[in-house]
C-alpha cells in the first residue's frame, strides 16, 4: 500500500502548532512509518512535490500573497486540515480586524511603503473549503494524532465540542469562577486543553475558541454585573480567538462608545 | 425521644476505626481540603481528612474557611460526590491489540475495595438512586455492581447545612437513616467534640465491636436529635418533590424555559456535580498504526449538543430545550423511570453553576 503524503504549511502564526507536531516525539517515528512527510520545512529540507493526500495548515491569511497561496494549496490537497487558533479563527493577529491597519503600519515601520498587508487576519476556511478544523492555541498533540489516525483508519475523530467546564469537572478542578471569583471563559469555550488554566488557578483564556452553542452574551452580562469591568470583558473575548464569530460579536458589545 | 441506640467515642475511636480498615486492605476515600474546596480523595492517614473547616455557599459561590471548632463534618457537601468513585468520570471499558484477522481484547481495570468516609445523607440517598439506575432492570452495570458489593459506607449527619442545602424538602436528610454500615454524628458539646456511632449493617457491627465503645447516654442521644433538628430547620430553600413532578408535566410550554435558556450557558457543570446524573458517552481511540484501540466511558450531559445528536441533527439544539430536558427528567419523569425524584437536595447545581442558576427558584417561576 502506498503511504499517504502529508504536507505541513505555514501562514501568519507563531509556529507553536507546528511545534506541537514535533513535540509528538515518541509518536513521530510511528507516524513517519504510516505517512510520508512530503513537505514540512520546519522539520526537514526534503521537499516532495504535490499533490498531497493531507495538508495541515497553520496560520491565518494576512497578505495578498497568502490569499493566493492558500488557493494553490487547496488545489494540491485531497484533505485539508486547518490547525490552531490562527488557522481556524485568525489568531491573536485578528486584533487588527478592529483597528485601522494603515495607521499602525505608519506608526511602526520606517518605510511603510514596503509593507504589503491585508486589512484583516482571517481563517483558512474564509478562503477555501476546509475538511477539518482542529482548534487550540496551540493545538493539543493528542488531538492531532487522533485526527490523523482517524483519517487513516476511516473513523470519526474523538474531538468533543463541549465546554471546557466539562473537562474541568472530569479532571477534578474546583471551579475558579465559583471559588475565586475569577472571570473564566470555560463555559463558552470548546474543550481540548484538559482545563489547563483552571488547574493552575487561572480563568480559561478561550484558546480553543467558542464551543458548540456558546452563550457568550449570558456569560458576559453575568461577569459585568458581578465580577469585572467592561474593559476586562472586552479583553477576554479579544484574545487568541478574537476573530471567531461568537467572540467577535460579544467583544463588540463591550467596546467603548 | 431518641429511638436509636448508639455508641459513643471521642475522635480516638474514629482514628482506630481508620487503622482497622487500613489493615483490611480498603482504599479509604473521604473529604479533604484541596485548592480551596472540600474535595474527595484517598485518605492515606487520618489527618488527611478535612478538619476545622466550614463552607459558605450561595448561588455560583463557594468558599471554605477555618473555624475554631476542630470537627470533621462542620461543612456541607463540596463539588464532588461519591459518584466520582462508583461511576468514575472516565473509565476504560476495554482495549484491543492486533489486526482484523488476529486480535486480543483486554478489559479495563476492576474497581477497588473502598470505604467512603463522611457520606452525607443526601449523597447516601444519591447512591441508592444510582443503585436503581445501574443494578435494577434488564441491564446491570457489572463494574458498578462489583464496586458496590465491596463498598463500606461511613455516613455522617450534617451539623451545618449550607445555604443551598434543601434535603428537608426532598426528604433525604440531614440525618442518614439507612443504607450505611456506620452512621456518625459529630456533636460539639460543652466539653469538646464527641461522636455517636450507629450501626447499619452486620459489617458495621463487627467493626464497632472491635473498638469496644460505650453506649451513648440518653442525654447524648438527645443532643444528637437536637443538633439534627437545628440543622433541618436552618434550611430555607423549599419545594415539594411530588408537587414539582406534577407541575413540570403541566408547564412544558412555559415562558420560563426561554428565560432560563437565555441565562444558561449549557456548560454542563450542574450535571457534572449532581450526584445522581449518570449519563455517559463512549469514546473510541485508535492509535496511528490502527493496531491498538481503546473504548472509554466518560461522563456526558444533556447540556451538550452531541449528546442528543442522531442521524440528521440534534434532538435538542437550543439551550431552553436542554435546560427543560434536565429539569423535567430530574424532577418529574425520574419518578416514572426509577420511582423517586432524581434530586436529593444537595444544592450542588446551584452552588457550582457559574452564573448561579437556581433550580428551586425555577420551580417558583414555573408555579407562577
Ligand atoms: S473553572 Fe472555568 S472552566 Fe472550570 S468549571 Fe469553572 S467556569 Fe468552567
Ligand atoms: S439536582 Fe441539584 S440539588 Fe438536586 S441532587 Fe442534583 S445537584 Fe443536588
Ligand atoms: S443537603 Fe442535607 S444531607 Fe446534604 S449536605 Fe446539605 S444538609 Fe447535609
Ligand atoms: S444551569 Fe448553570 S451549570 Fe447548568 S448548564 Fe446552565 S449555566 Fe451551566
Amino acid at each position: 500500500m502506498n503511504k499517504k503524503k502529508l504536507a505541513v504549511w505555514k501562514f501568519a502564526s507563531c509556529d507553536g502548532c507546528q511545534l506541537s507536531i514535533l513535540d509528538c516525539e515518541d509518536e513521530l517515528l510511528t507516524l513517519a512509518a504510516q505517512i510520508e512527510i512530503a513537505y514540512f520545512p520546519e522539520a526537514t529540507k526534503t521537499i516532495i512535490e504535490g499533490p498531497y493526500d493531507i495538508s495541515l495548515v497553520e496560520g491565518s491569511v494576512t497578505t495578498p500573497h497568502d490569499a493566493i497561496q492558500i488557493l494553490e494549496i487547496r488545489k494540491n490537497s485531497k484533505f485539508l486540515i486547518s490547525i490552531g487558533a490562527c488557522a481556524t479563527s485568525g489568531g491573536i493577529q485578528a486584533l487588527r480586524n478592529y483597528v485601522k491597519v494603515s495607521e499602525y503600519i505608519k506608526a511602526v515601520y520606517a518605510s511603510p511603503e514596503y509593507i504589503d498587508t491585508l486589512e484583516t487576519s482571517t481563517a483558512i476556511a474564509d478562503h477555501v473549503k476546509v475538511d477539518y478544523e482542529l482548534r487550540g492555541c496551540p493545538i493539543n498533540k493528542y488531538q492531532l494524532l487522533e485526527v490523523l489516525s482517524s483519517y487513516l483508519h476511516g473513523k470519526k475523530p474523538t474531538v468533543p465540542d463541549h465546554s471546557v467546564c466539562l473537562e474541568c469537572k472530569l479532571n477534578g478542578n474546583p471551579c475558579v469562577a465559583v471559588t475565586r471569583d475569577l472571570p473564566c471563559l470555560g463555559p463558552v469555550t470548546q474543550a481540548g486543553c484538559g482545563a489547563l488554566c483552571p488547574h493552575y488557578y487561572r480563568g480559561c483564556f478561550g484558546c480553543y475558541g467558542p464551543k458548540e452553542n456558546p452563550n457568550t452574551e449570558a456569560l458576559a452580562s453575568y461577569l459585568s454585573q458581578n465580577l469585572v469591568d467592561d474593559h476586562t470583558i472586552l479583553g477576554l473575548f479579544r484574545n487568541f480567538n478574537a476573530g471567531s464569530p461568537a467572540f467577535s460579536k460579544e467583544s463588540k458589545n463591550y467596546e467603548k462608545q | 425521644m431518641a429511638k436509636h441506640h448508639a455508641f459513643r467515642t471521642d475522635i480516638k475511636g474514629l482514628i482506630s476505626l481508620f487503622s482497622q480498615l487500613s489493615g483490611q486492605g480498603y482504599s479509604q476515600i473521604g473529604p479533604l481540603v484541596r485548592d480551596g474546596a472540600i474535595m474527595l480523595g484517598e485518605i492515606q492517614s487520618f489527618d488527611d481528612l478535612a478538619q476545622g473547616y466550614t463552607d459558605e455557599q450561595a448561588q455560583g459561590h463557594y468558599r471554605i474557611k477555618p473555624i475554631p471548632n476542630k470537627g470533621l463534618f462542620q461543612y456541607a457537601v463540596g463539588p464532588q460526590s461519591f459518584k466520582q468513585y462508583l461511576h468514575p468520570p472516565r473509565r476504560k471499558l476495554w482495549s484491543t491489540n492486533g489486526t482484523n484477522q488476529n486480535f486480543t481484547v483486554e478489559t479495563g481495570d476492576k474497581p477497588q475495595k473502598m470505604v467512603f468516609w463522611g457520606v452525607r445523607s443526601c449523597d447516601l440517598e444519591a447512591i441508592k438512586i444510582l443503585d436503581r439506575v445501574f443494578l435494577e432492570g434488564a441491564f446491570v452495570n457489572k463494574w458498578y455492581q462489583q464496586a458496590r458489593e465491596q463498598l463500606l459506607i461511613i455516613a455522617a449527619s450534617c451539623p451545618l447545612p449550607s445555604a443551598n442545602c434543601f434535603c428537608t424538602s426532598t426528604h433525604t436528610g440531614p440525618k442518614p437513616e439507612s443504607g450505611f454500615d456506620l452512621g456518625v454524628h459529630e456533636i460539639s458539646g460543652n466539653n469538646g467534640i464527641y461522636y455517636l456511632i450507629e450501626t447499619g449493617s452486620q459489617k458495621g457491627e463487627k467493626l464497632i465491636k472491635k473498638l469496644q465503645l460505650q453506649w451513648a447516654s440518653a442525654e447524648e442521644l438527645e443532643s444528637m436529635e437536637r443538633m439534627i433538628e437545628k440543622a433541618a430547620s436552618s434550611m430555607k430553600k423549599r419545594f415539594e418533590p411530588t408537587e414539582a413532578a406534577e407541575l413540570l408535566k403541566k408547564t412544558l410550554e412555559h415562558k420560563y424555559w426561554d428565560e432560563v435558556g437565555n441565562r444558561c450557558l449549557s456548560c454542563a457543570n450542574c450535571t457534572m456535580v449532581c450526584p445522581t446524573c449518570f449519563c455517559t458517552s463512549t469514546e473510541d481511540i485508535t492509535d496511528i498504526t490502527g493496531e491498538h484501540s481503546e473504548r472509554w466511558l466518560r461522563w456526558d450531559s444533556c447540556f451538550n449538543g452531541d449528546f442528543s445528536y442522531i442521524q440528521g441533527g440534534k434532538v435538542r439544539g437550543s439551550t431552553p430545550a436542554r435546560y427543560r430536558q434536565w429539569m423535567t427528567h430530574k424532577l418529574s419523569y425520574w419518578y416514572h423511570q426509577f420511582g423517586t425524584s432524581g434530586c436529593v437536595g444537595c444544592g450542588r447545581c446551584v452552588t457550582w453553576c457559574p452564573v448561579g442558576i437556581d433550580i428551586t427558584e425555577g420551580l417558583e417561576e414555573l408555579a407562577r
